[in-house]
This record gives C-alpha cells, sequence and structure tokens, in this order.
C-alpha cells in the first residue's frame, strides 16, 4: 500500500513538473489554442485578433523572400509550441501553399506525385495537383533562424532527451532571445543533463560580459564542459582576453580540457580496436578449430564468412518488412548455410587428402575461387548493401568526443559470446570432448571408438558454421561482396598462427592484440603501413617462436 | 613405382635434351615466320602471337622456379608472385628512365608519375635505373636478397610446411599493399606503364618483339639445363632428401636449411628473371603481380604438370595459360569456375599430375610389372608434405 502510495506521489510531481516546463510557452501564446488544434472551427474564434497565427501565415505566402524573417518571429511569438510542425517542415523545404485559397501545406512527395497537409491541424488534404501548390522559399539565412527557433520551442518538450538536444543546438548561436528563452526555463527545469546544458549556455553568454569577475565564473564554469564551443571561447579568452586573471583561468582550464580529450582520444581508439579485434576474433576462431583440430589450413574459409554475409542479405530480401528482426533469423540460417557447406567440402574433398596438408591447402583455394564465382554470377559483382535494424545502428554518446557506434560495441559483445559458447561446446559436450581426443591423438581416439571420420566432418560444419555467423556481424560494418572473405582471410591466418595453432584462447589474446597494435599504429604511419608493420612483425615473431603465443604442450602438440 | 622409375625420380627426370631441342626449334620456326613470312602467308606468325608466346615462356621460367624449391624440396612458396613483380619492377623502372623527356611532362629525370605528385627530384632506389646493366643486377640482386632473408630467417627457425607457405603468403599480401602506396614512389595503382625504348630498339617494332622472346625461350633452355645439372649433382640428391625426410638428412650431418636457403635463393633469381624479361613483353608492370592469387596460380600450373619434373612445370604453366586465354575470351566468367575446378581435381586425381600420369601410361605399356607395389611413392610425398 505504502508503495502504491509513493508510486502516486511520484507520478503527480513529474506530471507537476511537466506541467512546469510548458508554462513558459502557455505564457507566449497570446492566444489560447491549444496545443493539438482538432479542427478548425476552433481557429476561427481567434481570428478577430489583429496577429492572429492563420493571419501571419497568409502574410508568409504574400511577402518577399527577404521581408520573411520578421513574419517568421512573429509566429514564434504568438504561435508558440503549435508552430513547430511549420518550421522543421519549412527548414526541410517541404512548406508550400495553395495557390486559390492562401492555406499553407506541408507537402510529401512520393514518385512525383504530392500528398498535402493542413499546417495547423494535421490533417490530410488527400493528392494535390503539384500546379496547385507553389513552395515557400527559404534561404540559408532563414534556415539559421527555423533551427534556432525549432530549438527554443523544443526545449520545452517533455523529453529531456529532446530538450537537450534543443540547447545543444542553441549553443552554436546565442541570440538575446535565446538566453531570455533559456533564462526562463532554467527554474523549472528537471532534469541534470539539460540543466547543466543550460547553465553552459549562459555561461557562454556571460563570458562576453563586461565584467571581468563575471567572465571569470563563466570560465569556471565552462572549464568542466568538453563541448566544443566551450572550448572555442575559452581559447579566445586564454589568448586575448584583458584580464591577466581570466586569461590565467582559461589556459588552465583549457589544459585539463585538452587532457581529458586526450584521455578520451585513447579511449576511442582502444574501442576501434577492441572492435576490430572482435571481428578477427570471429573470422578466426573457426579457422583455429578447423585448423587446430583437423591441422587442415581451409583457403575457403573467408568464403565461408561471405556466404554467412550474402545469407543475411537474402534473409532481408526474404522478410522486407521486419528488418528489425532479420538478424535473429540470419544468425542461425548463416550457421546452417555455411556450416552445411563446410560439411560438403569436408565429404567431398578435404576427407581425401588426408594427411597431405599442403594438397589440401590448393584443393580448398580451388574451392574458394569456385564460390566466389558462384557468388558473383548469382547476385552479380557488385556489392550488396546489408540493412542495419534499428536498434543496431546509431551510437551511445558518452560525452561529445567520445561516442561508441552501437553495431561495434554489439559486434564486440557478439563476439566475445560465440567464443563463450564455443569454449562450452568444447568443454562441456560430448561433442567437444571428441574433437579434443581427436585433436590431442586422433589414432588412439579412434582405438578409443570415437567415429573420427564424423568428429572431422562436424569440426569442419562447425567452423565453417561460426565463419557463417562471422559474416552476419561483418555486414552490419562493410559492404557485402564477393571479395569479402579474401580480406579477412590472410588476417585471421596471422591470429591463429599468432596465437597458436589448437588453442582457443591464444585466438582470443592474437585477435584482440592485433586488432589493438593496428589501430594504435594507424594514426602514425597511415592504416596501409600499419598493416604491412603489423604482418613483418608476425612474420619476425614467427621466427622466435614457432608455435605461437600459446603453444600446445605435450605430447599431443608434435 | 618400379626400380627404373625409383631411380629417375631420385634423379630427376633425364629428359631435358629433346625438350630443349623442340624449345629451339618451336623458337627459330616462330621467329622466321614471323620475321621472314609476308603477312598474308600462312607460315606468318603475327607479333601478338610472338609476344603472347613470350609471356607463356616468362610463365613458364616461373613455374620451374616454383617447381625446384616445390617439387624438388616440399617447400610451397605461395609468394613467389612477389620475386617476381620485383624483378619485373627492376627492369619496368630501367624502361621508365629510358622514355626520358618523351613522357607526357616531358621532364627528361623524372617518371611522370613523379611529376603528378609533385616530386622535384628523383628517390635515392630510383638512382642508376637508367644503366642497363646496373637494372639487370638489380633484377637478380633485390629478389636474391629478399629471399636470402626471408629464407634465413624461416628455415633457420625450421619454420616448415603451412606455415611456411602462409607466410610467404604473407610477405607477397604486404608487399601488394605496399607497392599500392603512391609514397612508396612505384606509381602506386597504376604501376609502371608507357615504355618506349629498351637498350635503344624501340619496343614496339618486330624485331624487338622477336628479339625478346628468343632471349625468352633461349634463357629458358638455360636455366632448365642449369638446373637439371644442379638437382642431378650431389647437392641435389641432398636437397631431395631434405623433402623426403628432413630430421634424417640433418642427422646425417647435413646443414639442411643451408641448402633450402640457396635453393631457395637460386628459385627467387629465377622468378626474378622471369619478371624481367616479362615486363619489356607486356608493357606494363602493377602492384597486381605480388596479388597472392597470382602466387597460387603459379604452384597449380606446376601441380598441373607434375611437380618434381621440371619439364612437367613448363609443360603446366603453358598448358594452364594457353587454357586461360581461350576460355578468357570465350567465357570470361568461366574461368574462374574452370581454375578452381582444376585446383581440386588436380590434387584429388592428379597428385603426380600430367608427367605422373604419362610415366603411369609409360609404365603400364612396358610391362605389367609396376603392379606389384602400387603405393610405393606415396610415402615420399608425404614426407615431404608434413
Amino acid at each position: 500500500m505504502r508503495r502504491l502510495l509513493a508510486i502516486l506521489c511520484c507520478y503527480v510531481v513529474a506530471s507537476m513538473v511537466s506541467v512546469q516546463a510548458n508554462e513558459p510557452v502557455a505564457a507566449i501564446n497570446d492566444n489560447n489554442v491549444t496545443p493539438t488544434v482538432p479542427a478548425s472551427t476552433e481557429i476561427t474564434q481567434t481570428e478577430a485578433d489583429t496577429v492572429s497565427v492563420e493571419g501571419l501565415l497568409v502574410t508568409l505566402t504574400k511577402v518577399k523572400l527577404s521581408k520573411a524573417l520578421p513574419v517568421l518571429k512573429q509566429l514564434e511569438k504568438v504561435g508558440g509550441a503549435q508552430i513547430l510542425p511549420m518550421f522543421e517542415s519549412m527548414l526541410a523545404g517541404d512548406l508550400y501553399f495553395v495557390k486559390s485559397s492562401k492555406e499553407v501545406v506541408a507537402v510529401t512527395k512520393v514518385n512525383g506525385e504530392i500528398t498535402a497537409q493542413a499546417i495547423l491541424t494535421q490533417q490530410s488534404l488527400g493528392q494535390l495537383d503539384s500546379s496547385l501548390v507553389k513552395k515557400i522559399r527559404v534561404n540559408n539565412k532563414l534556415r539559421g533562424y527555423l533551427r534556432q527557433a525549432i530549438a527554443r520551442l523544443q526545449i520545452s518538450n517533455s523529453d529531456p532527451a529532446i530538450r537537450l538536444d534543443a540547447v545543444k543546438a542553441l549553443l552554436k548561436n546565442l541570440s538575446d532571445e535565446t538566453v531570455a528563452t533559456l533564462t526562463s526555463v532554467r527554474p523549472n527545469e528537471g532534469d541534470e543533463d539539460v540543466l547543466s546544458m543550460i547553465d553552459l549556455a549562459l555561461a557562454l553568454n556571460q563570458s562576453n560580459s563586461a565584467i571581468a569577475h563575471e567572465r571569470l565564473a563563466a570560465v569556471k564554469v565552462l572549464a568542466d564542459s568538453l563541448e566544443n564551443e566551450a572550448r572555442n571561447k575559452l581559447t579566445k579568452l586564454a589568448d586575448n582576453d584583458s584580464d591577466a586573471k581570466v586569461k590565467a583561468a582559461a589556459s588552465k582550464a583549457l589544459k585539463s580540457i585538452n587532457q581529458r580529450i586526450e584521455f578520451y582520444g585513447f579511449i576511442d581508439q582502444l574501442f576501434f580496436g577492441l572492435s576490430l579485434g572482435s571481428v578477427l576474433l570471429l573470422a578466426a576462431i573457426g579457422l583455429a578449430i578447423t585448423f587446430g583440430v583437423m591441422g587442415v589450413i581451409n583457403m575457403a574459409h573467408g568464403e565461408m564468412i561471405m556466404l554467412g554475409a550474402y545469407t543475411t542479405y537474402v534473409v532481408q530480401l526474404m522478410m522486407p518488412n521486419a528488418i528489425e528482426y532479420s538478424l535473429w533469423v540470419a544468425i542461425p540460417m548463416a550457421f546452417l548455410v555455411s556450416g552445411l557447406v563446410g560439411v560438403l567440402i569436408e565429404r567431398g574433398v578435404i576427407r581425401h587428402l588426408h594427411g597431405r596438408p599442403l594438397e589440401t591447402l590448393l584443393a580448398t583455394f580451388g574451392i574458394s575461387l569456385i564460390l566466389q564465382q558462384l557468388v558473383r554470377t548469382v547476385f552479380s559483382p557488385l556489392n550488396r548493401q546489408v540493412a542495419s535494424p534499428e536498434w543496431i545502428s546509431g551510437s551511445l554518446e558518452i560525452n561529445p568526443i567520445l561516442s561508441l557506434t552501437l553495431n561495434r560495441l554489439y559486434i564486440l559483445a557478439f563476439a566475445l559470446l560465440v567464443f563463450g559458447l564455443l569454449l562450452i561446446v568444447l568443454r562441456k559436450t560430448s561433442l567437444g570432448l571428441n574433437v579434443r581426443a581427436v585433436s590431442q591423438n586422433r589414432d588412439m581416439a579412434k582405438a578409443m571408438g570415437i567415429k573420427t571420420d564424423w568428429v572431422d566432418a562436424m569440426t569442419f560444419g562447425l567452423g565453417s558454421g561460426i565463419a557463417g555467423i562471422a559474416g552476419v556481424a561483418l555486414s552490419q560494418l562493410t559492404n557485402v561482396g564477393p571479395n569479402l572473405g579474401q580480406a579477412y582471410i590472410i588476417d585471421s591466418f596471422m591470429v591463429v598462427v599468432f596465437g597458436g595453432v589448437g588453442n582457443l584462447w591464444g585466438t582470443l589474446v592474437a585477435a584482440f592484440s592485433l586488432g589493438i597494435a593496428n589501430k594504435f599504429l594507424e594514426p602514425v604511419t597511415g592504416a596501409v603501413l600499419a598493416s604491412i608493420i603489423v604482418l613483418v612483425f608476425i612474420i619476425l615473431f614467427i621466427q622466435k617462436r614457432p608455435k605461437g603465443l600459446f603453444p600446445q604442450k605435450g605430447r599431443a602438440a608434435e | 613405382m618400379n626400380q627404373l622409375m625409383r631411380f629417375s625420380r631420385l634423379h630427376g627426370d633425364s629428359k631435358v635434351a629433346p625438350f630443349v631441342a623442340i624449345l629451339v626449334l618451336v623458337t627459330l620456326l616462330a621467329s622466321m615466320g614471323n620475321l621472314l613470312m609476308p603477312q598474308d602467308s600462312i607460315f606468318y606468325v603475327s607479333t601478338y602471337t610472338i609476344t603472347l608466346l613470350g609471356k607463356y615462356l616468362c610463365y613458364a621460367m616461373l613455374a620451374l622456379a616454383v617447381d625446384v624449391i616445390w617439387g624438388y624440396c616440399g617447400i610451397l612458396s605461395l609468394g613467389h608472385g612477389a620475386f617476381f613483380a620485383l624483378g619485373g619492377y627492376a627492369m619496368g623502372m630501367y624502361l621508365m628512365r629510358q622514355i626520358g623527356d618523351r613522357g607526357v611532362y616531358g621532364n627528361p629525370d623524372l617518371p611522370d608519375f613523379m611529376v603528378f605528385l609533385n616530386w622535384s627530384e628523383l628517390p635515392w632506389f630510383w638512382q642508376g635505373m637508367d644503366q642497363f646493366w646496373f637494372a639487370m643486377i638489380m633484377v637478380l640482386l633485390v629478389p636474391g636478397i629478399l629471399a636470402y632473408v626471408f629464407g634465413w630467417l624461416a628455415f633457420r627457425s625450421r619454420v616448415t610446411g603451412v606455415y611456411l607457405s602462409i607466410m610467404t603468403q604473407a610477405l607477397t599480401y604486404a608487399l601488394m599493399l605496399a607497392f599500392f602506396r603512391n609514397e612508396m614512389g612505384f606509381g602506386g595503382n597504376n604501376g609502371l606503364t608507357d615504355f618506349k625504348d629498351i637498350v635503344g630498339f624501340d619496343l614496339q617494332a618486330d624485331t624487338t618483339r622477336v628479339t625478346l622472346f628468343a632471349i625468352t625461350a633461349l634463357l629458358l633452355a638455360v636455366i632448365l639445363v642449369v638446373s637439371h645439372k644442379i638437382l642431378q649433382s650431389r647437392t641435389g640428391k641432398v636437397i631431395v632428401a631434405i623433402r623426403d625426410g628432413e630430421s634424417r638428412a640433418r642427422f646425417i650431418g647435413y646443414r639442411t636449411e643451408r641448402f633450402k636457403v640457396w635453393l631457395f635463393v637460386y628459385s627467387a633469381l629465377i622468378a626474378g628473371i622471369a619478371g624481367a624479361l616479362y615486363v619489356p613483353q607486356v608493357g606494363i608492370i602493377n602492384p597486381g603481380e605480388f596479388s597472392p592469387l597470382n602466387s597460387i596460380e603459379m604452384v597449380i600450373w606446376v601441380a598441373v604438370g607434375g611437380r618434381g619434373t621440371l619439364i612437367g612445370a613448363i609443360v603446366g604453366a603453358l598448358l594452364v595459360n594457353y587454357a586461360k586465354t581461350k576460355f578468357t575470351a570465350i567465357m570470361p566468367d568461366g574461368w574462374l569456375f574452370a581454375l578452381g575446378a582444376l585446383f581440386v581435381f588436380v590434387t584429388l586425381y592428379l597428385p603426380q599430375g600430367l608427367m605422373g600420369l604419362y610415366k603411369n601410361i609409360m609404365d603400364k605399356r612396358c610391362g605389367g610389372s609396376s603392379g606389384d607395389k602400387p603405393n610405393d611413392d606415396e610415402p615420399a610425398l608425404k614426407g615431404g608434405d608434413a
């Protein structure tokens, strides 16, 4: 019961906050139109006012481009939140008016067909002939104003995220109106992030003040921020402020900001390194299994990755209306497709070349050529675009400097998940037991009654299937084309060789260390030289430790 | 399979003399057909054909290089394209310098692409490349040194089998990436092209083309004979012993890594020469020659012809490339299918290549005694691979 009461209290407080947040807008509204105007009949009541929204809209259709700004300013003042959609469609260049009635409409064009929507009521007016409407023109000056105005109007939105974005947009150009709006909304702001952003904006404004100690106070606020505008302002102050104290404070603040930026830059690089590492890990663990267990170099491994990526493409073609869920279908499908092809290759070719690794290498290379050409014939040699579901695109913004793209984050997690699952399969299942037995001593395993043929086929299928899953992940990062696999095959070999054959943990460490090394070298040397340096390093490393970082120990190693 | 066969395997095949004779004869006939016959005669050989033949012979030389180390020493290099391309680049640099001020920008010293990149002077590694003798030394020196360093590093630490193959592939891949860079000073993506003349002779002239073709054929014959002699000598026997049982050879007291390194260098030199002959005939060298696919294609030439037989490598290179020319003309898309199928088919059903097939047939015809120990030569091959 008490809990219920608490929830109720929370609800009431929350609704009060949101009402308060809306208040300033209501104050500006001098015509009492509710934000959602249901029908045009209500608007007619306010037509008596000399400056009504409708009147202004009609004016807007008549004035010249150069005279439109004052009209817009008045519209903002009079219309309030209600005018927001109009400003947005005007900024997008979709604002038209009907020539006969001077009614302003938002227009969406699909294949040349025009669908209009009344701008205030959001009522659909159906399709219109394009000769009946005329565009309301915008220029850059108006666009700049519109952006500001939209942000000012959005400041009173109930969603804190939108409010935050609105304040951020305002930082770029702090006009007097903006400052006034910000000052008026500040006391009612409940969200901490938005509040500090507003403070930052006000501090930016304050830093222009003529009084030295006000500027000093502003610098203190600016020092905590990583926003570009704050940094620019501080640089300016540090260089040419008249007051020595302000100057010193600004340069000190700037120094600490730069340190933080460097730190976040480091984190950013690390993240990209980890991301590359996760891709390498996905591409290489399948190889590590087939190479480690069967001693078979599968040159067609890259094509298994490619098949996985194309499976994703086909799955999305088959379910165009459910892109959001397509990946959940694509992952098992890719595993099956690549796994089956893998089993086929093992049964059809590799089985007959047992104990002749160099010839296996050549034969699988031939298979990779065939698969590539097959894909080229079926899907055309052009790259295919695989759509990313909504939930995987976008980025996680930690601060203005550091934002981690979600797809890379997901793939990192996914790679670790696959790795974990594989470890479990190898450690805990009977298939895993058999696989390990065969990899340690094939003849003995056979003597104990393990069907090594079957284990080989399953191992190969498993390794190829995981390559297929890697293809699904890669399709979210790069374009899908026939050469997709080739780009990763040499790198994955390097990872396996570097990590030590037949050791999954070695593969993990090798993948991430190579990925990170690559990304940290890149800014210094350029991308191509970085990968060359890494290659040369591995070639030299193999001299020292021919069996990789974590060599297999004991008799199994021979 | 029988004693004779085993003997011939150990000593390399001994029938190079007839092959050299055929090679010289064909070269002579083709050259005369081009230079002496009128255009409308049925014996006339077009310059296009001459260039094509010259190209094939370069490939044959390259196949020979791969066969020397793979067929006789069990070292599968997937990076021989690197040595080939380096030799080619050395020649290309010489030809580039010969253009002089006849380039698009008319700069007497700098090749066009350097002018285009706003370079003001020649990089140090382009110095001296305008001298033919110096360029020819470079053709040998650059692949040779690379092979020596790589081989010394690899064989000393006993990197063998698939590891070595992957390493060589990585080597050529790294070089390809490097040569694609404009800053390297080798023309980047476009490579070196638009050559005008070689030691004063116009590259477009028929006589130059025929001469180049004849030189290629001659050098191929020389290299074939030299390789044959080397592999028949005591050294050659040690090399085959290393292929069939490296540990045993080492335990007997041979420094196997030294044999391997020098054989690797020898093979790289052949590849470098092949590249140097290839460039003036084809007229272009670009980083695509470094691509791992090229290097692995060379291996299949050898596999088709029959590894461990010098003539087999040459025959394989000629046949596969002829097929490639025909195939890409008739159905361009089909070639990769055919090449892929060739890889699989040869490794599965023709492990000894065409020469092995030929020998099997001859053995059967000569007398049925070969059937008593059908798998006699299998272990030897396996030992070479492991």
